[in-house]
């Protein structure tokens, strides 16, 4: 099916990116929005608009009703989902489809496998793909359970095969705690997702989070190389880079492959990105699990292999094949991006919804800004906290630090008070420039800096 | 007797209820004790508790579950 003009089921300033991607190759925008987003600059850049319902996400972004609707009534032919809201919910992709309708993604089916803990796992064993060592299934006989935590060798992590956002999850260190936690986690996971269903890990400890950024076409597969994301709060990614420098060129070589062999294994379309844990002491990677979206962090990527994966992700979403293939993908140099949002590093990142009265966008040589900000935006308090992504390019990583670092000292927004003192101070943080952390680094590291986050004051309006 | 109006201090979206499938925090015509939670507001995600500021009953809810408010909205109206 070729495509002509794309509904965006989305906003903020993913919705403004995919735009751009899409007016770059000659098609329609439809932007879909909530009350709330009238003023949103993806409002005024799509060449049409359909309002879809209240500020809330479950009446407007999550109604699959709405959206449908407007795609017929503005006649559309594909649908983009973006990240969040929909992106990986299997019912609307197929929703999307029954309708007649390319949805840019992969299908319902493949969504709804690869969302699956247990069964994604099971893909990534079979794909020969290295996976944590654990439970290969789903077990519901707790004392059976605890023969094989013993195997694996504690601490093992307990993980609901539904959970979601760290509920769910326990760690136990021995048997004792094994048998008083799983009954736990299990319960629940049941009143949170309606499935008790337990499955098991072995800790990895001080391990990087390391993902390998792919597209396919239903056919052909590439990969785009890694990104590293270990610089974690509340297992939310702050700053992101690629390529990951802890990794050896026969490693990174292993990693990459074995994203082709699962995205080859479920015939993937579209992009996608599967995770793992890294263990720089062993050297050895686990499969943790498979994004099937584009990813907040895409921009990185873009950077180092000079790629528009949005562009590329649309073209196989219309039913075309890769523009291709992997010996045409190189990479050049190092980029970092940081996520800043609407919240106060000094008082906990409490959001801080507010006005932009000044807007000061940094520029410059290798420096990128992917926003949704304009001066006069009332920032709404009803959705994420993301305003823009900083994203800097240079020939090395210590170069792009020195880089971001001038950057992010550029950028102001005005009275809103956002994550920009914590990049300010992770730039000079000695471990940062040597590279030297893991998932588990920002969080005590956060503890003992916040003193160094103060800003001018400024009341949320 | 008097009417006390409990206010939201923050924007967002606000909740009667702690969760979709939970029964609401307090009826009109509940008893409530000064810092009891009332309601939920989320704020960009995150959620922050609203509690009421003064022993009495719930005369009234202003606004509906998962209406938007800003910040001096009232929510309640608590009679003291």
């Amino acid at each position: 099916m070729s495509i002509s003009k794309i509904l965006i089921a989305n906003r903020g300033e993913i919705a403004v990116r995919i735009i751009r991607a899409a007016q770059e190759n000659g098609l329609k925008t439809v932007q879909v929005y909530s009350e709330a987003d009238k003023s949103s600059l993806a409002v005024q850049m799509a060449d049409e608009t359909v309002e879809i319902g209240p500020a809330a996400a479950q009446k407007s972004y999550l109604s699959v009703g709405a959206i449908l609707d407007a795609a017929r009534s503005s006649g559309s032919d594909a649908v983009h989902p973006g990240y969040g809201f929909l992106a990986e919910n299997a019912e609307f992709a197929d929703a999307v489809e029954a309708a007649g309708l390319a949805f840019i993604g992969p299908s319902g089916e493949v969504i709804r496998r690869m969302g699956d803990k247990a069964a994604a796992r099971q893909a990534a064993k079979d794909a020969g793909v290295p996976i944590i060592p654990g439970s290969d299934s789903v077990f519901e006989d707790f004392e059976k359970a605890e023969g094989l935590a013993k195997e694996i060798g504690f601490p093992v992590m307990i993980k609901a095969t539904a959970g979601g956002g760290g509920r769910g999850i326990r760690i136990a260190n021995d048997e004792k705690e094994f048998s008083r936690l799983a009954p736990q986690a299990s319960a629940e996971a049941k009143a949170a997702f309606g499935d008790g269903g337990l499955y098991l890990e072995k800790v990895v400890e001080d391990a990087r989070h390391v993902e390998v950024q792919i597209l396919g076409d239903g056919g052909n597969f590439v990969h785009f190389f890694e990104r590293e994301c270990s610089l974690q709060r509340r297992r939310q990614k702050v700053w992101e880079e690629a390529p990951c420098t802890a990794l050896s060129p026969e490693t990174r070589n292993a990693l990459c492959s074995s994203a082709v062999a699962l995205a080859a294994a479920v015939s993937y379309r579209g992009a996608g990105t599967i995770e793992y844990l890294f263990d720089d002491r062993s050297g050895e990677f686990y499969f943790i699990e498979m994004n099937t979206r584009i990813q907040v962090e895409h921009p990185i990527t873009e950077c180092i292999t000079g790629v528009d994966l949005l562009a590329e992700m649309i073209r196989v979403g219309g039913g075309k094949k890769l523009s291709f293939v992997q010996s045409d993908i190189g990479m050049r140099g190092h980029s970092i991006e940081v996520r800043i949002n609407a919240e106060d590093p000094a008082n906990n990142f409490m959001p801080f919804p507010g006005v932009v009265r000044d807007l000061k966008v940094p520029g410059g040589p290798g420096v990128r800004f992917d926003h949704f900000l304009y001066p006069g935006y009332q920032i709404p308090p009803f959705y994420d906290s993301l305003l823009g992504k900083l994203i800097v390019h240079a020939e090395n990583r210590d170069k792009a630090i020195t880089r971001l670092k001038r950057a992010v000292s550029e950028l102001s927004i005005g009275e809103v008070k956002t994550t920009k003192p914590l990049f300010l101070a992770l730039t000079e943080e000695p471990d940062v420039r040597a590279g030297q952390f893991h998932t588990k680094w920002l969080e005590p590291w956060l503890e003992q800096n916040s003193s160094k986050f103060a800003q001018q004051e400024g009341g949320p309006s | 007797m008097a009417t006390e109006e409990t206010r939201a201090m923050l924007p967002g979206i606000f909740y009667r209820k702690p969760s979709p499938d939970e029964p609401p925090y307090k009826k009109e015509g509940d008893p409530v004790a000064r810092g009891d939670v009332i309601g939920l507001i989320e704020v960009m995600k995150s959620f922050h508790e609203v509690c009421s500021e003064v022993d009495g009953t719930i005369i009234a809810f202003k606004i509906d579950n998962a209406e938007p408010i800003t910040p001096g909205t009232i929510v309640a109206e608590v009679e003291t």
